[in-house]
C-alpha cells in the first residue's frame, strides 16, 4: 500500500536560472566588467543602436555583444564589421535568452577586462523581463513609432528596467508622439525609471546615454569598494 | 512554457529525492504582479508534464495580492497590476513590495 506524503518545497519556480546568473554576475564582477541587458519589441531599433554605441565606446574600452534572436546571425555579422567582436545566440522556439545561454556565449568572448558587455536579447517585452541574466541593469528601448503607452501595455518590461531608451527621436516631426506622455505611463510602472531620448540614425541623445553608462562604471566601482571595506 | 519546465524541473528533482514514482498534486504560489498568469501556467502545465512524473498530477495555484508602498501616502496598499495608481490617494508613486513571486510551495507524493 502507498502512502500519500506531502513534501514542503518553497522554492521559486526560476531558482535554477537565478542560481546561474548569480554565477555569470559574479564572473562579470571579478572581469570588472559592465553588463547591459536591452530589451525591446522587434524593429525597436537595438542593433542600430548597438552598432553606433559600441563603434564609438570602443575607442577607449573594451566592448563585446551577445546578440540573441531566434534565428540567423545577422545581427552579430553587423556588430562584427563594426570591429566589435561578438557572439550569435540562437534561441529557436525559445523567445527569451536565459542565464546558461550567457554563461556559455560570455566563454566564447575574447576577455573584455574593465570593458562592457552588451547583451541584444530577443525582440519581445514579455517573456525576457523574467530572465535574470547577471546583468548589471536592464536597458527598454523602445520607439516612438510604438505609441506612448507601451510602458502601460508591457509593464514589466519596464518594471524591471533601469532605463528605458527613447528611440528614433529624429522621426518626430513626422509623428505626433508624446515623449512627456511616455515619460509619465513609465513612471506609472517605474518610479524610478531613467529615461534618454535618441536616434540612433542621426547620434542625438548618444552623449547622454555614454554619460549615463560612466555613471553606472563609478556606481558599480563604489559598490566594490564598499564591499571590500 | 519555459516557466512550467521549470516547475517540473522542481518537482522531479524532488520526487527523485525521495525516491517516489508519483505526484498526486502540486502547490504553486502566484504572485498578482509576477511574470505569468495563472491561466497560461494552468495551459502550458499539462503539455509540459507528459510523460514526465508530473503527468496527470493536479496543479492547485494560489494566487496572491499585489502589494505596494505609496510614497505619497506612506502606507502599504493592495494593486492588482502594474501601472495602477494608489486606490487612496491616486498617486502613481508606488514601489512594489509583495506580489512577485512564481514559488513551488508543496507537493503531494506516494
Amino acid at each position: 500500500m502507498t502512502r500519500t506524503r506531502l513534501v514542503e518545497i518553497e522554492r521559486d519556480i526560476l531558482d535554477k536560472n537565478n542560481g546561474i546568473a548569480a554565477n555569470n554576475r559574479a564572473l562579470f564582477i571579478a572581469d570588472d566588467l559592465l553588463v547591459f541587458n536591452l530589451l525591446s519589441s522587434p524593429g525597436a531599433g537595438k542593433t542600430t543602436l548597438l552598432v553606433r554605441a559600441v563603434s564609438e565606446l570602443k575607442c577607449s574600452r573594451w566592448v563585446g555583444v551577445i546578440e540573441g534572436d531566434q534565428q540567423t546571425s545577422n545581427d552579430a555579422k553587423r556588430i562584427q564589421a563594426a570591429g566589435v567582436p561578438a557572439v550569435q545566440i540562437n534561441t529557436g522556439k525559445n523567445c527569451h535568452l536565459d542565464a546558461a545561454m550567457i554563461g556559455d556565449a560570455y566563454r566564447r568572448l575574447p576577455l573584455l577586462s574593465g570593458g562592457i558587455l552588451f547583451i541584444e536579447n530577443v525582440g519581445n517585452l514579455i517573456c525576457p523581463a523574467a530572465f535574470d541574466l547577471g546583468e548589471t541593469c536592464k536597458i527598454v528601448v523602445f520607439s516612438i513609432t510604438e505609441g506612448e503607452d507601451k510602458p502601460l501595455k508591457y509593464p514589466d518590461v519596464f518594471a524591471a528596467s533601469s532605463l528605458m531608451v527613447i528611440n528614433k527621436i529624429d522621426l518626430a516631426s513626422l509623428l505626433e508622439f508624446d515623449v512627456g506622455k511616455a515619460i509619465e505611463y513609465a513612471r506609472r510602472v517605474n518610479p524610478k525609471i531613467d529615461v534618454i531620448v535618441v536616434s540612433a540614425r542621426t547620434g542625438e541623445g548618444f552623449a547622454a546615454l555614454y554619460a549615463w553608462i560612466d555613471r553606472q562604471a563609478g556606481r558599480q566601482r563604489r559598490a566594490f569598494e564598499d564591499k571590500g571595506r | 512554457m519555459a516557466i512550467c519546465l521549470g516547475i517540473i524541473q522542481i518537482v522531479e528533482e524532488k520526487v527523485h529525492e525521495r525516491s517516489s514514482s508519483r505526484v498526486r498534486s502540486i502547490c504553486l504560489e502566484m504572485g498578482a504582479l509576477s511574470h505569468a498568469a495563472p491561466e497560461a501556467i494552468r495551459f502550458c502545465f499539462a503539455a509540459a508534464a507528459t510523460r514526465t512524473v508530473a503527468e496527470g498530477a493536479a496543479l492547485n495555484i494560489v494566487e496572491l495580492p499585489g502589494v505596494a508602498w505609496c510614497m505619497s501616502c506612506s502606507k502599504s496598499v493592495e494593486i492588482a497590476r502594474r501601472g495602477e495608481c494608489c486606490p487612496c490617494c491616486g498617486s502613481y508613486h508606488l514601489q512594489v513590495t509583495a506580489g512577485e513571486q512564481m514559488r513551488v510551495k508543496e507537493l503531494e507524493i506516494d
